[in-house]
């Protein structure tokens, strides 16, 4: 190591020198250009962060292959009503003589059989996928949003951190369960609401841990030297501090989205959830468990609960996975 | 250290009532009906005269503070549509054991498996019980525990060869509740142990113990874990209160008579006075939990002052 970094050096000496030499005096104080060339020889690089990122991403070969899984199930979840031969999702259907197909087992007409009031499960599965992602992407943006604002306001203005404590006190205490229930139990069962009360709790965690980070940055000597140059606070906030939290910003982000898909799970069954008419994959599962004591209609049970186990696991995977691989510390 | 704790403890009490207040207040802007056993049946005028003699029409200071009134008296109000015109307290008083039966159960079971696998793992790190333990934690902690609940009581109940619904008399219907309720936790002690043992076992007091040559087994329990463990001490009382609201689920599917099961059903039946007494109570139960964690952090570990600290967090 010590030898490569005496070549290295002797020969970026070397460099200078035959680089200098016959350089006027405006020419040695501009900007020097990059090329690709010169980097070889002085050990200089283009690092670029999201590149490098995306580099040590790529060597996680189940990250990656989940990514698509993901993508591929919400690209499908909009195709799936544009294809041929599809039911409307709250479509009741009946046979010739008008009675309901209730509890047809999956087959060549109905792929993944119908319900107890004869729906089909197959479009409304992957309604059902869209809209508990929807759910759970949306309140992963709120939360991140919300919480990187309220963050940054908590470490950088003094006057504010009592306020932003004693709030966080007063989440912090009661388990979060507690005030999903209530906020659903007061108000009226929707998307929105749902939305509304996964947010309330999730975004004070996410401030807390910005809050923490900013106070131990702001003082390092690069934010210091940053402040003596003049540059304004939003910009030491947006360059400087943020960067450094993109990889948590984002395991934070991934890991709600499964959560908030959970609690879609249990608020529907507790009966706060959202109306049937407006398919989830927490209505489904809460529908195929009513059903899952009589062996031929699992299936009612079953297929919803691979979509729930594939989407959720993906994403805790693929967090993670991009957490690695956005911390600085494990590039190169 | 008394002055500390006694700020401390002031602390969770202004935290409580901050909570005790907003809840109330949120809790005022419910539909009526739940106040009313039969509201369908009730004249504008009945419910005129049974809303003013439930205090409901005076102004809202006046309420909150007649609520705390009562508080102080032990006294949750009366269940209107769960059981008409029964004390909460009575109701309630019923269920709680129940509840803190099966967490404390649970809470062993997991630390009785937690630890041991937080620590092999730990052990023989990157070996096959590692990687197991690691799919274990990955899985449990990504999928809902909603759903994998329904498939252990599903498969549980016919490998077990006991009814789907809870029998207290009967002790393996006690095994597969406790299990589920165990498993979050199990993941949550064996992930932490493993990374907190793992950072540990790097420095040089368990290098001179080796060096010493004290018995590998001995570095893991007498030196490593002791140490692990202070972080998760805190965690401890959390996770017993957070046992008990998971149980929430748990105890409604299987029909067990504890306060969990109680929650969903009165919130089926929109009985405003029952969902307040048992949000209050577990909010209490949070508030407790975080003041006994920082409390027993201190006691497991003699390097944490908490004179220097100052008052509050």
């Amino acid at each position: 190591m010590a030898a490569l970094r005496n070549r290295l050096s002797s020969k970026l000496e070397e460099n200078v020198n035959t680089y200098t030499e016959n350089m006027s005096e405006e020419e040695l104080f501009s900007f020097a250009e990059y090329k690709e060339e010169n980097t070889e020889k002085t050990g200089y690089s283009n690092y670029s962060y999201w590149r490098s990122t995306l580099q040590s991403f790529c060597k996680n070969k189940v990250a990656v292959f989940l990514v698509f899984v993901v993508l591929g199930i919400l690209l499908f979840t909009f195709i799936q009503p544009l294809l041929p031969s599809q039911y409307d999702p709250n479509a009741i259907n009946n046979d010739a003589s008008g009675l309901q197909y209730r509890n047809i087992a999956p087959g060549a007409q109905f792929w993944f059989g119908t319900n107890s009031i004869g729906q089909d499960l197959w479009a409304r599965i992957w309604a059902g996928t869209r809209n508990s992602l929807f759910i759970g992407i949306s309140v992963a943006c709120i939360e991140a949003f919300v919480g990187i604002i309220a963050g940054v306001l908590w470490g950088y203005v003094r006057k504010l951190d009592w306020i932003f404590t004693e709030i966080y006190n007063v989440l912090d205490n009661i388990p979060n369960t507690i005030i999903l229930i209530l906020v659903s139990y007061i108000l009226k069962p929707s998307v929105k609401t749902l939305i509304f009360a996964m947010c309330l709790t999730g975004w004070i965690q996410m401030a807390r841990f910005i809050r923490n980070q900013v106070i131990i940055i702001r003082d390092r000597e690069y934010n210091l030297a940053s402040r003596c140059v003049g540059s304004s606070t939003p910009k030491i906030i947006v360059r400087n501090l943020l960067p450094y939290l993109v990889s948590v910003i984002m395991l934070r982000m991934a890991l709600s989205i499964p959560a908030a898909i959970g609690n879609e799970v249990f608020i529907t069954y507790i009966g706060l959830g959202l109306p049937t008419n407006i398919p989830s994959l927490g209505g489904l599962i809460n529908d195929g468990r009513a059903l899952m004591m009589s062996p031929s209609l699992r299936y009612q049970l079953i297929f919803p609960t691979i979509v729930v186990s594939i989407v959720t696991i993906s994403f805790y995977i693929i967090g993670n996975a991009f957490s690695d691989a956005a911390d600085p510390k494990n590039h190169i | 250290m008394s002055k500390y704790l006694f700020q401390r403890i002031l602390r969770s009490l202004l935290t409580l009532v901050i909570i005790i207040t907003i809840v109330f207040v949120l809790m005022r802007q419910m539909p009526i009906e739940g106040y009313f056993e039969n509201f369908d049946k009730l004249t504008e005028e009945q419910i005129q005269v049974g809303l003013e003699g439930m205090g409901l029409l005076d102004p809202m200071p006046v309420q909150v503070v007649n609520f705390y009134k009562q508080l102080l008296n032990g006294d949750l109000g009366m269940s209107r549509r769960y059981r008409a015109n029964v004390p909460v307290v009575d109701i309630l008083s019923t269920k709680i054991p129940v509840s803190v039966k099966l967490g404390s159960l649970s809470i062993l079971v997991s630390l009785l498996v937690g630890l041991p696998m937080g620590m092999n793992m730990a052990r023989f790190k990157g070996k096959w019980f590692d990687k197991f333990g690691t799919l274990f934690i990955v899985f449990i902690q990504a999928v809902p525990a909603a759903v994998y609940f329904l498939f252990i009581q599903l498969y549980g109940s016919t490998l077990l060869k006991v009814p789907l619904l809870f029998d207290a008399s009967k002790p393996l219907c006690w095994v597969l509740p406790v299990i589920s309720m165990s498993l979050g936790n199990i993941a949550y002690y064996a992930m932490w142990l493993r990374r907190y043992m793992v950072d540990e076992s790097t420095k040089d007091y368990v290098r001179l113990a080796s060096a010493k040559g004290v018995a590998e087994n001995k570095i893991m329990t007498r030196h490593i874990f002791r140490n692990a463990f202070v972080p998760l001490v805190q965690y401890l009382p959390t996770s017993f209160l957070n046992t008990v609201i998971g149980s929430i689920y748990i105890e409604s599917l299987y029909s067990i008579p504890g306060m969990g099961g109680l929650l969903v059903d009165v919130i089926k039946k929109n009985d405003n006075n029952m969902v307040q007494a048992i949000v209050l109570l577990y909010a209490t139960v949070g508030v407790i939990g975080l003041l006994l964690g920082d409390i027993l952090m201190t006691l497991v570990d003699p390097r944490i002052s908490l004179k220097n600290k100052g008052g509050g967090r």
